[in-house]
């Protein structure tokens, strides 16, 4: 999902940092914010990075005989809703482009639009549908972090057929075509990452059991009938 | 907690085999190149030249994946860290709770 540096005409790569901008500074307003007011949430915050760290920098091999990497998005996006993670998704661009030449900063805009805002609001969005349609937390968990893996690569797809319309098939030509390269190679890697949410998941709701309570994540238990 | 541990195994299993299958299906003959590069050469085979360089490009491939590796390595130190401080201050809770009288 990283457009590479210079990949991107200036105008796209303006609008997309323009577009992500808002999505990044209320997202750092929103990591202060619960700082602040529960410092020990950091922990937490600080497993959530780490998350998409790791998951963003292994390429895994994929059934299509190409090789992508996962994105982590929607762990972060579950725990503390998705502005969170518009900061530290783009931390973790921002990281790449500098030190791996991996993605670039003409066009961390519309990468951090893909990974840190798309990415993290589709698997919120699945997250809360499948709870409200009686889901238990870890399903919820694996949708949310299958869809914010897929979605981010979509979303990507769409930007660069919007950028460079097919010569013969247009923009719909130009987003198969792209969508042919990111999608489905992309399906195994989301679905493993989905396994590895709930994986995760299952450590956290027992050993971060009154944290996942204050976030919702888990009905409050009084203490004494805890087993 | 028996069966707890069989699901964890089986999650892991699961994960394992969605990446190395793959691998062995494909039977060698398959590049994996990386569908970054591959959009990257979609984009230049319509003619496109990209107009800004990366500001430190890694000078070798082994650079570029001893870099990677730094990324995986911090943010698996840094989850590992939370966890287990996380699972050392459930242990220590219990104990707490079960020497009271």
């Amino acid at each position: 999902m990283h457009i590479a540096e210079g990949f991107l005409p200036a105008p796209h790569a303006i609008g997309w940092t323009v577009a992500a901008a808002p999505f990044v500074v209320h997202g750092a307003r929103a990591v202060v914010k619960e700082v602040r007011e529960h410092p020990e949430s950091t922990l937490l915050l600080g497993a959530a990075g780490a998350f998409t760290f790791v998951l963003s920098a292994i390429k895994l091999p994929s059934i299509t005989g190409s090789s992508s990497h996962p994105t982590g998005t929607g762990a972060g996006a579950v725990l503390f809703r998705p502005p969170v993670m518009a900061l530290l998704g783009t931390v973790v661009l921002l990281f790449q482009a500098l030190l791996l030449a991996h993605g670039g900063l003409t066009t961390l805009g519309a990468n951090a639009f893909a990974f840190a805002v798309v990415g993290p609001w589709a698997g919120y969005g699945a997250y809360r549908l499948a709870r409200a349609l009686g889901a238990g937390l870890l399903p919820g968990v694996f949708v949310a972090l299958a869809l914010a893996d897929l979605a981010t690569y979509v979303t990507t797809s769409l930007q660069l057929a919007l950028a460079f319309p097919d010569a013969a098939g247009g923009f719909a030509g130009a987003v198969v075509k792209f969508l042919g390269v990111f999608a489905l190679t992309q399906v195994p890697l989301a679905l493993a990452e989905g396994l590895l949410g709930v994986l995760l998941f299952r450590v956290l709701t027992t050993s971060a059991r009154p944290e996942l309570e204050r976030l919702g994540l888990l009905p409050a238990v009084p203490a004494e009938e805890r087993g | 907690m028996t069966r707890r541990r069989l699901v964890t195994a089986l999650l892991v299993l699961a994960v394992l085999a969605l990446v190395a299958l793959p691998l062995a299906l494909g039977g060698g003959d398959a590049e994996y190149a990386g569908t970054d590069a591959q959009a990257a050469a979609a984009v230049e085979e319509s003619g496109y030249t990209p107009w800004f360089e990366s500001v430190f490009p890694p000078s070798s491939s082994e650079v570029e994946s001893g870099l990677f590796a730094l990324q995986a390595a911090i943010g698996g130190g840094v989850l590992g860290y939370v966890l287990g401080r996380l699972r050392g201050r459930r242990a220590t809770e219990r104990a707490r709770e079960d020497g009271r009288p």
